[in-house]
């Protein structure tokens, strides 16, 4: 009889599965990785809501057993942000792609930083569009070829972890599919903070990616992601240049700052006691 | 704000804008979740909701664009709140995709189009009704949408309250259309305060977490998700899903998908239709519009009368689903010569009209759509072509 893992009690794994994911695809690691990370703090799977936008990275509401909600391209942010005012108990989780999050989503992504409103943002990086079949994202690296860049691109990318620093994220941190005991460790700790997280997740997307940039195997694009992880300890000494294409993993910034539904929750409060006056 | 005194059956009355009705409509019916992006001429809801939420306990936010507002307000939904957003053409234009993503997982909310013209930016400061058909084929895909109407301050707050009432019974997005004369108009406004209890629930599953599929419809058709968070894991998703609520592509689901997304509203439409008649039952000449536009109609009528002209008024409540049946049947009943359709822009609520009377009766239209509010006497001057004719 089949041995069931404990992850399996998090999957909807009778009637989903197979899942979507091409194989070799980074995107059923970080399910997993969030899975463990949920079951290690002992969450409940009533207080979780997964919210996802759309893309293959979006695609995981279908598969795990929380409350799910696969919304709209780039909008996974807002919706998850009504859900997070009405329930601040619960544990929001967003899921997205770099396309989701950073092009179309990413008015929303600055925002909900801004505000530091408790949401786990999961940003699964790829590189590319992925659902859509190769399309160059805001991530995809100087040079590298996508269907719409067929001569290399020219458009320069967006680095996440600044992005969400500047905008004023509490919580921010890099790591890789390949690490992926460390990427448990970072979902984990993006999970008890209060405020607004960000986890970026190197992944990879050996079908589009890879074949269109001569790293068609995954174990070739797990072993960039190993060959070129600079633990930012380690980076902190080293030169611009010297960090050119490199993955500067680690936490960025761990801060305690109030969040956004507390500081909504004491606006209440003193508007009421004002009244009772 | 107002001026508040009592009624003579002990409600509170008072003195406000159109805007400000809908807000207390709006926590009347137990509206605890408002996320809006400002724009004239539907401000003043924001503004007042903000004000007021807080002191009720309820959560007002001003996101970063409509597209977010209108995604905060259908993830406050699907936590369990009564939740709306107000906005005014430009907006609407940016929450149509998640509108559509809200018909499709059936989730009750209520969307307030203070209108104003277009297109684009339009004429921010002056009324229009030109987004009349927006409310019913805005999104893109086959849906069945829901839009209610007021021409009265009163009017606005009691149809805000009945949006909230069906947006509920059908799990569905409701529009309010107002404008902008209704939006920033002061009249009498006798609130329905006897209790502070919000009057429309949430409706929640009989059935055991275990055995739940959040898309097995009861006999009227209508699902009503369970709030996220109680014990209900399910899935939401814009794809077409089966009952469960995950995306399929086998065609018999598709095709139960979108017919009861379709038939939920279509066969319960009588529910929704409301109207109002002025002076129909011997009328020769009946006038059909809604909003501003059918207040310049009721003062046209009543000029018509004085003059022994036989002049009558539908004033629409409810503009999608069209209420062509109770229509008809007032038509039928009166000596009908020619149906005139009253509107602030260049015809879009004449075009269910042809099709409902497809050349029985004769249609003449009176359009305005220079910003201004209909004239009573432009009303008059085609009803009084059309007994010349
Ligand atoms: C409004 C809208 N525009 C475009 C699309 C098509 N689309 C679907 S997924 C996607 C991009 C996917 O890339 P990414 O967000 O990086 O996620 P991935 O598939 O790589 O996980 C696009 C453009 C859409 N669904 N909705
Ligand atoms: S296309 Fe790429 S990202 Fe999408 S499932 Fe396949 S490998 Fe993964």
């Amino acid at each position: 009889m089949l041995e069931l893992s404990d992850v399996h009690r998090y999957l909807r794994w009778k009637k989903r599965f197979p899942t979507v994911w091409c194989p070799g695809c980074g995107i059923g690691s970080i399910m997993g990785a969030i899975i463990r990370a949920v079951m290690d703090l002992n969450i409940s799977k009533d207080d979780v809501a997964l919210v996802s936008g759309i893309g293959c990275s979006s695609r995981m509401p279908v598969y795990v057993d929380f409350n799910t909600l696969h919304t709209t391209h780039g909008r996974a942010i807002p919706f998850a942000t009504g859900i997070k005012l009405v329930r601040p108990d619960m544990k929001v989780i967003v899921v997205s792609g770099d396309g989701d999050a950073l092009a179309i989503g990413g008015n929303h992504f600055i925002h909900a930083a801004r505000r530091n409103i408790g949401i786990t943002m999961i940003l699964i990086n790829n590189s590319i569009y992925g659902m859509t079949g190769g399309q160059v994202a805001p991530t995809t690296p100087l040079g590298a070829f996508a269907h719409t860049m067929p001569y290399g691109n020219i458009d320069p990318d967006f680095n996440p972890v600044e992005l969400a620093m500047a905008a004023g994220a509490t919580f921010v941190a890099r790591s890789t599919v390949y690490s992926i005991v460390q990427t448990t460790n970072y979902i984990k700790k993006a999970l008890q903070h209060q405020g607004f997280s960000l986890v970026e997740i190197i992944s990879q997307c050996p079908v589009l990616f890879g074949r269109l940039n001569k790293m068609p195997d995954p174990k070739q694009l797990l072993k960039w992601q190993k060959d070129n992880s600079i633990p930012l300890a380690k980076a902190k000494n080293m030169s611009p240049e010297e960090l050119e294409g490199k993955i500067i993993t680690g936490i960025f910034r761990e801060e305690d700052k109030m969040e956004y539904t507390q500081r909504y929750a004491e606006l209440v409060k003193r508007v009421q006691s004002e009244l009772e006056d | 704000m107002a001026l508040n005194r009592i009624s003579s059956d002990g409600h509170p009355l008072m003195f406000v804008q159109g805007n400000e009705a809908c807000v207390q409509g709006a926590l009347h019916a137990g509206c605890r979740f408002f996320a809006g992006y400002p724009i004239t001429p539907s401000t003043e809801i924001a503004e007042g909701m903000a004000r007021e939420l807080p002191k009720l306990g309820g959560t007002f936010i001003q996101m970063e664009d409509e597209i977010a507002s209108i995604a905060a307000i259908i993830g406050a939904s699907a936590a369990g709140a009564r939740s709306m957003t107000a906005t005014s053409g430009p907006g609407i234009s940016l929450m149509l995709e998640n509108i559509g993503f809200a018909y499709m997982i059936q989730m009750p909310i209520v969307v307030v189009n203070v209108q104003r013209g277009g297109p684009s930016t339009g004429l921010p400061t002056k009324l229009s009704q030109s987004d009349t058909m927006q409310a019913r084929w805005g999104t893109h895909g086959d849906f069945t949408s829901i839009a209610l109407a007021a021409s009265t301050v009163q009017e606005v707050y009691d149809m805000t309250i009945r949006a909230f009432e069906v947006a509920e019974h059908f799990s569905t997005p409701v529009f309010l259309l107002l404008d902008e004369l209704i939006g920033h108009m002061r009249e009498k406004v006798v609130l329905n305060k006897h209790d502070n209890q919000a009057v429309v629930k949430h409706a929640f599953p009989e059935i055991p977490p275990e055995w739940y599929l959040p898309y097995t419809e009861s006999l009227d058709l209508v699902s009503h998700p369970a709030p996220f968070g109680k014990g209900y894991r399910y899935n939401m998703t814009g794809l077409v899903h089966d009952r469960a609520g995950f995306p399929t592509s086998i065609p018999a689901e598709i095709t139960e998908r979108l017919e009861t997304l379709r038939n939920k509203i279509l066969k319960h439409k009588r529910e929704i239709w409301q109207l109002r008649e002025y002076y129909t039952e011997d009328a020769k000449y009946v006038i059909i519009a809604y909003g501003s536009a059918a207040r310049a109609a009721r003062g046209a009528v009543e000029s018509l009368r004085l003059k022994k002209t036989k002049a009558g008024l539908i004033d629409l409540k409810s503009i999608w689903p069209f209420p062509d049946e109770p229509i008809k049947e007032i038509l039928d009943r009166c000596n009908i010569k020619s149906v005139i359709v009253a509107e602030n822009n260049m015809g879009q609520l004449i075009h269910p009209v042809r099709e409902m009377l497809g050349g029985s009766v004769k249609i003449a239209s009176v359009n305005r759509y220079d910003g201004h509010p209909l004239e009573p006497q432009e009303i008059i001057n085609v009803v009084k072509e059309e007994i010349y004719a």
